[in-house]
C-alpha cells in the first residue's frame, strides 16, 4: 500500500512540478495544460485507479494515528477489492484445531488430603495438592475428519511427567434425524457436570458427590449413542456401553460390556432471559475384586484393614441447571444455580482382611450391601462483566451397610455422621481466554477433622478456543 | 376407510404447505429472510438485539431449534464462534453442518473490513476473516440477499418465481432506501467519532464517520479506568460530538466518557429490535441515522 500511495504521490508531484516551473508563460501553460490531458486521457484508467487508491490510504492512514494495524488490515483490504468472497470458516481452518490448557493452582489445607470422607473409604478420594503446584495441562486436538466424522482427542500432560489421554473419540456428524454416535474414549454423558472438562469447572475442585463417586469424572472406553427428539423443548435420551475403566468400574479383560449408562435431558428457555435443563441418569458396573486400603473397622486395627469387593453397582442421579440473565446478556451479568443428586446401592460380597495370619481375624468373605448418595447445590453469579463469584454447599450420606454375619462384627455398618462442605469462590478473567481464581472452604467431610482449605488457580487457554457447552 | 382417505389428504395437504423452517442467528438476518421468503418460511431467531452475540450460550433451546431446521442463516467470519459450533454438533442435523446447502454465511459474500494481516490473542478478540459486524453497512445487505434467495430457491425449488419477485422488490425499495439514507446521513461525512466496541467500520466506511478512538483497550476486553482516561486524550486533537455504542453493550463506559468529555453518548440498534423503533430492517437503518443526526447536534 505504502509503495502505491509513493507512486501516485510521484506522480502528482510530476504533473506539479513543471506547472510551477513555467508559470511565467501563458503559451507555455497552455501547451503544458494539453500535455497533462494527453496525459490524462491515456493514463485515465491508471489514475483513477490510483486516485481510488490514493484515497483510501489517506483514509487508513488517518485512522492509523489511532489504530496502526488498521492500516495494514485495510491494506491487504484494498489488494484483495477484486475478490469479494473470503474461504469458509469452520473450526478446521486451523487444521486441526490445536489448544494447550495451562492451570496451576496453590493449594493451603490444615488437615491431610488424602483422608477419605468419613464412610467412604471403599470410595474414590482423588484429594487435593497441598503448596504450590502444576495443575494438568491439557493438551487438546480437533478436527473434521471427513463429511462423516469429527475427532477429538484430549490428551492430559501430568506434572511428574507422563501423558494420559483423557478423551480420545470420534463423533458422526452426518447420520441426522437427530442421532449421534460417538465412540473411543470419552467423559459419560451422565449428569451435568460429568461431560465438562476441568477448565471448565465453576470451582477449584468437584463436588464432594463428584469426587466420592465418580472420582472427579467418569471416563468411559466405549459407544455413545444419543438421540435428539425433533421437537420444539430439547429432549435428549442416550445411552453408553462401555468397558467399566472409570470409578467405580474395574477394568478387566474380558468380552463384552462392563458398564452401561442411561440418560434423559429436558431444557427450554422461559422468555429471552431464563434458561433451564433438567436430567435423569443412571449407571450400572459390577465390580471386580476391587481392593480399598485402610479401611477403618470396627476393632480399631491401627492404619485400617484392606477390603476387597465384588458386586454390582448402581447408581441413579438426579440433575438441574437455570441460568438467568438480564435481557439474555450473559456478556455483563447473569446468574446460574444448579444441583446433583447420586444415589448408589452396590451389593455383592466383600472380603475382610486386617493382614493377621490367624484363622479368627484371617480374610473373612460374607455377603455386603449398602447405599451411599450424595448431593451439591451452587450458584455462580456474574456480579459485572470479568468478575464472578460462587457458593456451593455439598453433603454425602455413607449410608447403613447390610453385613452378612460372618463380617458382621468387622464392618463398620453405620458411621453416624454426614459429610459436608461449604465453599466460597472468586474468580476474574481479564479475557476470554484466562481466568484467576480465589477458593475458600470449610470441609466437614470428615468426622473429627474440620479443614479450612484455600485455594489459589489459573487458568489459560491457548491455541483454538473451542466453543463451551451449556 | 373414507375416514383414513381424509387423514391421509389432510397429512399430505399439510406437508405440501409445509414452510422451510429456518434458524437465524442474529436477528437481521431473521428480517431479511422474512423480506426474501415471506410465509414460505417459518423463523427462528437464536440470538436477541440485546444480547451480545459473541457471547452467546449454547442453550437446549438452541439445539432443539437447529435439530429441525433446513436453513441456518448466520454471519458466519467466526462471529459465532463460541456458541454454534455445538448447536451444529449436538443437533445432529446433517443439513446444516458447515458446507452444506442448509448452511448459510452472509459474511461469506461482502468485502470483508479490517481482516488481520498477523493473528495474535495479544490484539484481544480479533476474527481471522475480518471484522464480523458486517450488518451495519446497508449496502452489504444487497449482494446478501442475493445469494440468500439462490439459497432458497436451491433447497425449495417449488417456489423459484416466489423468491425471484421477492429479491426483485426488495432490490427495488433496498436501494431506493440507501439513496434516501446516504442523503440524510451526508452531514455525517467526516464527522470524528468515538466507538465503544470495534463494532461499526462497515457504517464508517458508507456513511464517512472517522472513528478516532476506541473505548476497549482492545477488542472484547472491558474498558479500564485508565484506558478511558487515555482515550480523553487521545481524541483532544478531534472536535468530537459522540460515543457510539450497539444496544446491547453496557453503557457506563460511554456515558462516563460522555459526562467528561461533554459528548452525546448514542446508542444504536445495532440490528432488528435493538430499539424500539427499529422494528425490521428499513426501520433499522431509518433509525440508525436518526439517532447518529440526532447525537452529531
Amino acid at each position: 500500500m505504502f509503495k502505491k500511495s509513493c507512486l501516485s504521490a510521484g506522480i502528482a508531484a510530476l504533473c506539479i512540478y513543471p506547472l510551477a516551473a513555467n508559470a511565467a508563460s501563458d503559451a507555455d501553460l497552455q501547451s503544458i495544460r494539453e500535455q497533462i490531458n494527453q496525459l490524462k486521457q491515456s493514463y485515465e484508467q491508471r489514475i483513477s485507479q490510483l486516485e481510488q487508491r490514493l484515497q483510501q490510504a489517506e483514509a487508513t492512514s488517518k485512522q492509523a494515528e489511532s489504530v496502526a494495524t488498521q492500516v495494514q488490515a485495510t491494506a491487504q483490504q484494498a489488494n484483495t477489492q477484486q475478490t469479494p468472497t473470503s474461504p469458509p470458516t469452520s473450526e478446521g481452518a486451523f487444521n486441526p484445531a490445536m489448544s494447550l490448557i495451562l492451570t496451576g493452582t496453590y493449594g493451603g489445607l490444615q488437615r491431610a488430603p488424602t483422608l477419605p470422607a468419613t464412610g467412604f473409604a471403599m470410595s474414590a478420594n482423588p484429594g487435593h495438592s497441598q503448596g504450590f503446584n502444576l495443575g494438568e495441562s491439557e493438551l487438546g486436538i480437533a478436527a473434521t475428519i471427513d463429511p462423516d466424522y469429527r475427532g477429538v482427542a484430549t490428551l492430559s500432560l501430568a506434572p511428574a511427567g507422563g501423558v494420559t489421554v483423557e478423551n480420545a473419540f470420534v463423533q458422526t456428524s452426518s447420520l441426522g434425524n437427530g442421532v449421534n454416535l460417538k465412540f473411543g474414549r470419552y467423559f459419560s454423558g451422565l449428569g451435568y457436570l460429568n461431560e465438562q472438562h476441568a477448565h471448565a469447572w465453576d470451582f477449584v475442585d468437584q463436588p464432594l458427590v463428584y469426587a466420592t463417586l465418580w472420582n472427579n469424572q467418569l471416563g468411559e472406553d466405549g459407544v455413545q449413542l444419543k438421540w435428539l427428539a425433533p421437537t420444539d423443548t430439547f429432549i435428549e435420551l442416550g445411552g453408553e456401553l462401555g468397558r467399566g475403566r472409570g470409578f467405580p468400574g474395574s477394568d478387566r479383560t474380558k468380552n463384552g460390556a462392563g458398564s452401561g449408562v442411561l440418560f434423559a435431558h429436558i431444557g427450554d428457555d422461559i422468555g429471552i432471559e431464563h434458561s433451564w435443563r433438567a436430567g435423569a441418569s443412571l449407571h450400572q458396573t459390577r465390580r471386580v475384586n476391587v481392593i480399598s486400603t485402610a479401611v477403618p473397622d470396627v476393632l480399631g486395627t491401627v492404619g485400617g484393614v484392606t477390603n476387597s469387593f465384588s458386586g454390582d453397582s448402581r447408581t441413579a442421579g438426579l440433575d438441574f441447571v437455570w441460568k438467568y440473565s438480564p435481557n439474555g446478556n450473559t456478556a455483563n451479568r447473569y446468574l446460574k444455580v444448579q444441583g446433583e443428586y447420586f444415589q448408589r446401592k452396590e451389593s455383592g460380597m466383600l472380603t475382610y482382611d486386617a493382614g493377621i495370619p490367624a484363622a479368627a481375624l484371617g480374610p473373612i468373605t460374607d455377603t455386603y450391601a449398602n447405599t451411599q448418595s450424595g448431593w451439591y447445590l451452587q450458584s455462580v453469579y456474574q456480579f459485572m462483566p470479568n468478575w464472578r463469584t460462587g457458593i456451593r454447599y455439598d453433603q454425602l450420606d455413607p449410608g447403613t451397610a447390610s453385613l452378612g454375619a460372618g463380617i458382621a462384627t468387622k464392618i463398620v455398618s453405620n458411621y453416624g455422621f454426614t459429610p459436608s462442605r461449604a465453599t466460597w469462590m472468586l474468580d476474574y478473567s481479564p479475557s476470554e481466554f484466562s481466568r484467576l481464581r480465589l477458593q475458600l472452604a470449610r470441609d466437614n467431610s470428615r468426622l473429627g477433622l474440620p479443614d479450612n482449605q484455600l485455594f489459589l488457580q489459573y487458568i489459560m487457554s491457548l491455541g483454538a478456543h473451542g466453543a463451551h457447552q451449556y | 376407510m373414507n375416514k383414513f382417505i381424509i387423514l391421509a389428504l389432510l397429512f399430505a395437504s399439510g406437508t405440501a404447505h409445509a414452510a422451510l423452517s429456518v434458524f437465524a442467528c442474529e436477528p437481521e438476518w431473521a428480517s431479511l429472510t422474512q423480506l426474501l421468503a415471506g410465509d414460505k418460511v417459518s423463523l427462528y431467531t437464536a440470538t436477541g438485539a440485546l444480547q451480545d452475540p459473541h457471547r452467546v450460550e449454547a442453550r437446549p433451546s438452541l439445539i432443539a431449534k437447529a435439530r429441525r431446521a433446513n436453513l441456518l442463516v448466520c454471519t458466519g467470519a467466526e462471529l459465532e464462534t463460541g456458541w454454534l459450533p455445538v448447536i451444529l454438533r449436538e443437533s445432529a442435523n446433517a443439513a446444516i453442518q458447515p458446507g452444506g446447502t442448509g448452511n448459510f454465511e452472509a459474511a461469506k459474500y461482502v468485502q470483508m473490513l479490517e481482516v488481520p494481516t498477523h493473528l495474535d490473542r495479544g490484539d484481544g478478540d480479533v476474527h481471522a476473516m475480518g471484522n464480523p459486524h458486517i450488518q451495519t453497512d446497508a449496502r452489504n445487505f444487497i449482494p446478501v440477499a442475493d445469494a440468500l434467495s439462490k439459497r432458497l430457491i436451491q433447497i425449495d425449488p417449488a417456489n423459484t418465481l416466489y423468491y425471484q419477485q421477492r429479491l426483485t422488490s426488495f432490490n427495488l425499495l433496498w436501494r431506493t432506501a440507501i439513496n434516501r439514507w446516504e442523503k440524510q446521513a451526508a452531514p455525517l461525512k467526516g464527522m470524528p467519532v468515538v466507538v465503544q466496541h470495534r463494532g461499526f467500520p462497515y457504517m464508517n466506511n458508507w456513511l464517512g464517520l472517522k472513528q478516532v478512538a476506541e473505548l476497549e483497550p482492545k477488542p472484547g476486553m472491558e474498558p479500564s479506568a485508565a484506558h478511558l482516561g487515555q482515550v480523553l486524550t487521545e481524541m483532544q486533537p478531534y472536535p468530537v460530538k459522540m460515543v457510539l455504542r450497539a444496544a446491547y453493550q453496557d453503557g457506563r463506559p460511554s456515558e462516563w466518557i460522555a459526562q467528561r468529555a461533554h459528548l452525546n453518548a448514542v446508542a444504536l440498534p445495532y440490528t432488528v429490535g435493538g430499539t424500539s423503533q427499529a422494528v425490521d430492517l428499513f426501520t433499522l437503518f431509518d433509525d440508525t441515522i436518526a439517532k447518529l443526526l440526532a447525537g452529531s447536534k
